[in-house]
C-alpha cells in the first residue's frame, strides 16, 4: 500500500510531467487557454493513462519485444479513439474547443513513455497508481498554466471575472503568451528545487 | 487546382500558422534538437519528407478505404500506425542504400514518429480538405501542399531557434534559468514576432 501511494505522489510532485521531466508540452500549450479546457484535457488524458498504463501491464508478458513500441501505440490509440467517442457524446462543447488536440493525446509523449519506462516493468496495481498519479501531475500543471494564462489574458477565471478595472494583456492567450508562462514557471520550479535541495544539504 | 490557393496555404503555413510558434504542434523536437544548428536542419528536412509522404499515404486510406466502409473513427488509430510504419519503413531503406544519410538522420527518424506535428498535420489535411464525408476538389493535392509547407514552417523554425540558441549558451544569465526555460522565453518572443505575419488576407 505504501508503494503504491509512493507512486502515486511522484507523479504530482517530483517527477511532475510538465514541471519535471517536461513532456508532453504540446497539448499543455495549445490547450491552456482557460482553465476548463485545462481540465478538460487533463482529465481526458488521466482516463487515457490510467488504461493504457493498466492494459500494458496487463499484456507486458505477452507482447514481443521487438514489436513492443507499435504494440502500445495500438492500445494507446485504441483507448484515445474510446476516449473522443465519449467526448462527442457527451461534451460536444469541450470536444470542439480542445479540436485537434483530442486525438493528439496519441502522441502525447507522456502515455508512451509511461508505458515503456514503467508499465511494462511493473505488475498492474502499481502501474494503475502511476498513471493515475502522472494525470493528475499533468491535470494540476495544465489547470496552473491556464490560470495564470486566463488571468492575465482575460481577466477572468473559469468565466468569473476577476480584474474588472485593469486591461486584459491579450498576449497571454495567445501562443506568445503560453510559451512565456510556460518559460518563467518551469524557471520557478528549478528554482524551489534548488531551495529545497540546498536546505537539505545543511543540517 | 488553383495556384493562388497553394501561394495561401503556403504563406499560411510557413508564417501564419507556423506549426511550432503558433499552433504548437512538434515542441519536443522543437526543444530536443535545436541546440545546435546542423542536427536541427537534418531532423526538419526528414521531417518535411515523413510530412509530406504519410500525408499521400493517409489520404489514399481516408478517402478509399475508410470513407466507402464508414470507419471514419478509425482514423486515429489508422494514421498513426500508417506514420510509425512509414518511418520504420524509411529507416531501414536509408540504412541499406545510404550509410551517410543514415548516420546523419539516424537517431531523428524514430523520433519523427512521435512527432505530433506529422499526426496533426494528416489529421488537419481530412479536417479541412473534407466537407461532409466528401473530398472536396483538388483535396488530394491541397493536402500535400499543406503537409509540405507545414514542414518548411517547422524547419525555419527550428533553424532559427537553433541559431539563437547556439549564441545563448555563452550568455551569463541565472543558474535556474538555464537551458529549457530561457528557451521557452525566445521562443515566445518568436513566435511574438511571427504574430506580425496575422493580418495577411489573401
Amino acid at each position: 500500500m505504501k508503494r503504491l501511494i509512493k507512486e502515486f505522489i511522484k507523479g504530482v510532485t517530483k517527477e511532475n510531467p510538465t514541471f519535471g521531466l517536461i513532456l508532453g508540452l504540446c497539448p499543455t500549450l495549445a490547450v491552456s487557454t482557460s482553465v476548463i479546457n485545462a481540465v478538460g484535457m487533463g482529465l481526458a488524458a488521466t482516463f487515457v493513462l490510467i488504461c493504457s498504463n493498466t492494459m500494458i501491464s496487463a499484456l507486458r508478458r505477452v507482447i514481443p519485444d521487438r514489436i513492443r513500441l507499435p504494440a502500445y501505440i495500438v492500445v494507446v490509440a485504441t483507448f484515445v479513439t474510446i476516449c473522443e467517442m465519449l467526448m462527442k457524446a457527451y461534451a460536444p462543447a469541450l470536444n470542439l474547443a480542445l479540436g485537434i488536440f483530442v486525438p493528439l493525446i496519441v502522441v502525447n509523449c507522456i502515455i508512451l513513455a509511461r508505458a515503456e519506462a514503467f508499465a511494462s516493468k511493473n505488475p498492474i496495481l502499481p502501474s494503475f497508481f502511476d498513471g493515475l498519479g502522472m494525470g493528475i501531475g499533468f491535470t494540476l500543471a495544465l489547470t496552473i498554466i491556464a490560470l495564470v494564462r486566463e488571468l492575465l489574458g482575460t481577466g477572468r477565471i473559469a468565466g468569473l471575472t476577476l480584474a474588472t478595472h485593469a486591461e486584459p494583456i491579450t498576449m497571454m492567450i495567445l501562443s506568445p503568451g503560453a510559451l512565456l508562462t510556460l518559460g518563467v514557471l518551469i524557471a520557478l520550479s528549478n528554482m524551489i528545487k534548488r531551495a529545497l535541495a540546498g536546505r537539505k544539504e545543511r543540517p | 487546382m488553383d495556384v493562388s490557393k497553394v501561394l495561401a496555404i503556403a504563406i499560411s503555413m510557413i508564417f501564419i500558422n507556423n506549426f511550432i510558434l503558433s499552433k504548437f504542434l512538434g515542441l519536443c523536437p522543437f526543444l530536443g534538437v535545436s541546440k545546435e544548428t546542423k542536427p536541427a536542419v537534418s531532423m526538419g528536412f526528414a521531417v518535411i519528407f515523413v510530412m509530406t509522404c504519410s500525408s499521400i499515404i493517409t489520404w489514399v486510406l481516408y478517402r478509399f478505404v475508410l470513407l466507402p466502409f464508414h470507419i471514419e473513427y478509425l482514423r486515429t488509430i489508422t494514421f498513426i500506425l500508417v506514420i510509425a510504419t512509414f518511418v520504420q519503413l524509411i529507416e531501414m531503406v536509408i540504412r541499406k542504400y545510404s550509410m551517410p544519410l543514415y548516420r546523419a538522420l539516424g537517431i531523428y527518424l524514430p523520433l519523427i514518429t512521435t512527432n505530433c506535428a506529422v499526426l496533426g498535420v494528416t489529421i488537419l489535411n481530412v479536417d479541412n480538405f473534407f466537407v461532409a464525408g466528401k473530398a472536396v476538389e483538388g483535396s488530394f493535392f491541397y493536402s500535400s501542399f499543406q503537409a509540405f509547407f507545414a514542414g518548411v514552417g517547422f524547419l525555419l523554425a527550428l533553424f532559427l531557434m537553433s541559431g539563437i540558441r547556439e549564441r545563448l549558451q555563452l550568455l551569463d544569465i541565472p543558474e535556474h534559468t538555464k537551458g529549457i526555460p530561457i528557451a521557452f522565453v525566445i521562443a515566445s518572443l518568436m513566435s511574438l514576432a511571427f504574430m506580425g505575419f496575422m493580418g495577411f488576407k489573401f
